[in-house]
């Protein structure tokens, strides 16, 4: 799918909190074997930290490199499934807040973990059509997992907004974009239910890989393109094994995929994760590079980007703080502390 | 009827986790297979093998719906349930059909669903085949009773963990050749002791796992197989007993009674002693239970049960090969279905398929933790 008008990424921003469990933590605290663990360590919102405030850090830091003004933006989009509100947006929060309103559009978007790559999609569209100028697409989340659930290793906070302009003002050109979705039941969590559920080894094969192969292998068949166009490419990245696998699948090599693989030192954060990842990949990209984005939700569907950087890349990333900046912003915190943080006591 | 009962059909459906598949279409794919396998294409009565339809898919009155979906008309169709020994028990329900004279051809189909709810409630349901009141109720699982039994054997002859944590090694070597298994490839006894502890002595690879699957097998009498088939497999003898539904009660819990009378039964009927079984189907759902299973159906003496898996006469070309498709373990254990599978594989191996010669074999299956044992001999009819 294109839009009739060329349009592409102005300015780009990315939040991860400071704080990181080691999973060999969480796997002392429950006897789980410390070999066995999925990735190294996740991220975990500070106390007063929620989808909200790393939502508007995101959106500041993506002003922050596109350099325009608040009141231009025609849309702010939040995809989260960690809303403080059940019932009242998180999106006219972040928009008040970056001065963009009152005349802006402002929504919350639902679909797991890939309602971030969904809003970036109707940013294409919305500017794409000519009725917005610029539109801020936002993915975050301060992710869910069960005391005990093979998720808690997994489940981090952090996110990526991407605001889209006009192609001839843009640090990197939309090339397509394209949705595969089926009504596939992997992972839920059902209202006034603190934590999500899972099926299991369900979540990989008819789940994360037949989304993310197909969504990729057709939007790649509609441009014509080949994984050997490629110089990134960024998956959903649930745990480190599932993007790899993905890469595989399609024919993109190791070498393309590590850049945007953040999730082995900060987690999975959700409806954030394959956007983080792109913002990972844009921060070392340089003119010219095509960079593939698939992201996964759970319910299932992905979404694929294709993109090619042009020569305002270079100044523009570094207007604001990079992904290995917040990667690298850390401070270790144990059990007792995450729980606290992660309210996981309740009396 | 004074004929012998004879199985002309056999199909085995591919074990695994089928996410695309109801229970209806397991069952129907294997009941398709049998009967193209045995020529005939109608039968007179059906019997379901099957633990937890209710609780697994929330469906029961399953006689009814197989042979609604399979086509097979207005014949008597019922579901026999004895927990994970359902399948044995079914198959014997059926053999019972024939040869009482009552029907000429009937259709016996294993099936479970098992991997449409999540794993704690598998757990939970499993637990049903337990005693409820006293056992499942105060949080013991299948595999914490299968422990308690392993620690008591383990320290009542002075056995080592890795002496029956053979077992599973034994059964997963011959899953390469099973094309129906969930997984075929062999272990090693490092990764059975390597693998993470489930319940104190068992660890994951000592578990059969959860997993869905359908098979069907069709009898009938010798005479009538003898219309298809110069050699047809004759089921020389069946036996079922009952035991405690709880461990506990056991006067001693090493030990599987209902495995010693169904054996025994089995035994006299074909006329044979476990000197003249030359190739047997164990109830390998823990490793555990495969020892008990030897010594208690009369292939070794109590505490001896790993001796000959420890010299490897449990191996094909051994004096006493097992789980000739993997058992349990390896083709996988979708828990009703499994008696039927060990019927079927059974048959398979006696009709020769290029690695054993066995003149005559045995199925044993088990329900919950030894509260229902079946025991098969089969036998080559040529």
């Amino acid at each position: 799918m294109k839009p009739s008008k060329s349009v592409g990424i102005v300015g780009y921003g990315a939040y991860v909190p400071k704080y990181r469990i080691q999973n060999t933590e969480i796997a002392r605290v429950w006897g789980n074997d410390p070999n066995l663990v999925p990735i190294r360590e996740k991220s975990v919102p500070g106390a007063d930290e929620d989808s909200v405030t790393i939502a508007i850090e995101i959106a500041r830091n993506a002003l922050l490199r596109a350099g325009i003004d608040p009141k231009d933006l025609r849309a702010v989009w939040v995809g989260t499934e960690s809303k403080p509100y059940a019932v009242k947006p998180t999106s006219t929060i972040v928009a008040e807040a970056i001065a963009a309103t009152p005349f802006v559009n402002a929504a919350d978007w639902e679909f797991a973990c890939k309602a971030g790559s969904e809003t970036v999609q109707a940013c294409i569209a919305y500017v794409g059509s000519g009725m917005a100028k610029y539109a801020l697409g936002i993915g975050v989340d301060t992710a869910q997992g069960a005391p005990s659930d093979a998720l808690e290793y997994t489940a981090a906070a952090g996110g990526a907004g991407y605001i889209i302009g006009s192609a001839k003002e843009s640090l990197a050109v939309i090339e397509g974009s394209l949705s595969y979705v089926t009504d596939t039941p992997d992972f839920w969590r059902r209202q006034h239910e603190h934590y999500p559920k899972h099926g299991n080894r369900f979540t990989g094969e008819p789940s994360y890989f037949k989304h993310v192969v197909s969504s990729s292998k057709a939007l790649m068949e509609e441009l014509g393109t080949k994984p050997e166009d490629y110089n990134y490419a960024v998956f959903h990245q649930p745990n480190r094994k599932f993007p790899l696998e993905a890469a595989k699948i399609l024919g993109f090599p190791k070498e393309k995929v590590i850049d945007g693989l953040v999730s082995p030192y900060i987690g999975n954060t959700y409806a954030g994760s394959a956007l983080l990842g792109l913002a990972a990949v844009l921060d070392k990209a340089k003119a010219g590079d095509k960079i593939f984005c698939t992201s996964y939700g759970s319910g299932a569907g992905s979404d694929s980007f294709s993109l090619e950087v042009t020569d305002k890349l270079s100044d523009r990333k570094v207007k604001a703080p990079s992904v290995k900046s917040y990667i690298e912003r850390r401070e270790e915190i144990d059990y007792a502390r995450y729980a606290r943080y992660r309210k996981k006591i309740r009396m | 009827m004074d004929d012998n009962v004879a199985v002309i059909g056999v199909g085995l459906g591919k074990v695994g986790e089928h996410w695309e598949k109801s229970l209806r279409d397991l069952a129907i794919e294997s009941i398709w297979m049998a009967f193209e396998d045995s020529g005939i294409d109608k039968v007179d009565a059906l019997y379901v093998g099957n633990m937890s339809s209710g609780p697994f898919v929330e469906q029961e009155h399953i006689g009814a719906l197989i042979a609604d979906f399979a086509g097979l008309g207005p014949i008597p169709a019922v579901k026999v349930e004895a927990a994970c020994g359902s399948g044995g028990a079914a198959f014997i329900e059926g053999y019972m059909g024939v040869k009482s004279g009552m029907y000429d051809y009937v259709l016996v189909t294993g099936v479970e669903k098992m991997t449409d709810v999540l794993p704690s409630k598998t757990t939970s349901i499993l637990a049903n085949a337990s005693d409820r009141d006293y056992e499942a109720f105060h949080g013991v699982s299948f595999v914490a009773l299968n422990a308690l039994v392993m620690r008591r054997y383990m320290h009542e002859f002075n056995v080592k963990r890795e002496d029956l944590s053979i077992f599973p090694v034994i059964s997963h070597k011959n899953a390469p050749f099973s094309k129906h298994a969930m997984y075929r490839k062999e272990i090693s006894l490092e990764a059975v002791m390597n693998s993470p502890i489930i319940a104190e002595p068992l660890s994951l690879m000592d578990c059969a796992p959860i997993c869905d699957g359908a098979a069907s097998v069709i009898l009938c009498s010798e005479k009538k197989a003898r219309e298809f088939t110069d050699a047809p497999i004759i089921v020389s003898g069946v036996g079922l007993a009952t035991d405690t539904l709880g461990v506990h009660d056991r006067k001693h819990m090493t030990t599987l009674s209902a495995a010693v009378e169904a054996s025994k039964k089995a035994y006299r009927m074909a006329g044979v002693t476990p000197k003249d079984i030359d190739i047997a189907e164990i109830h390998d759902a823990f490793s555990i239970m495969s020892a008990l299973s030897i010594e208690d159906m009369g292939f070794a003496k109590k505490g001896q049960g790993t001796k000959m898996a420890l010299e490897g006469q449990h191996y094909i070309g051994g004096d006493l090969p097992i789980n000739l498709y993997g058992g349990l373990k390896a083709r996988g254990h979708p828990v009703g279905a499994t008696g039927v599978y060990q019927i079927g594989e059974l048959v398979y191996s006696l009709r020769g398929d290029g690695r054993v010669d066995a003149e005559r074999g045995l199925a044993e299956n088990i329900g919950g933790s030894g509260a229902t044992i079946s025991v098969c001999v089969l036998e080559r009819g040529d």
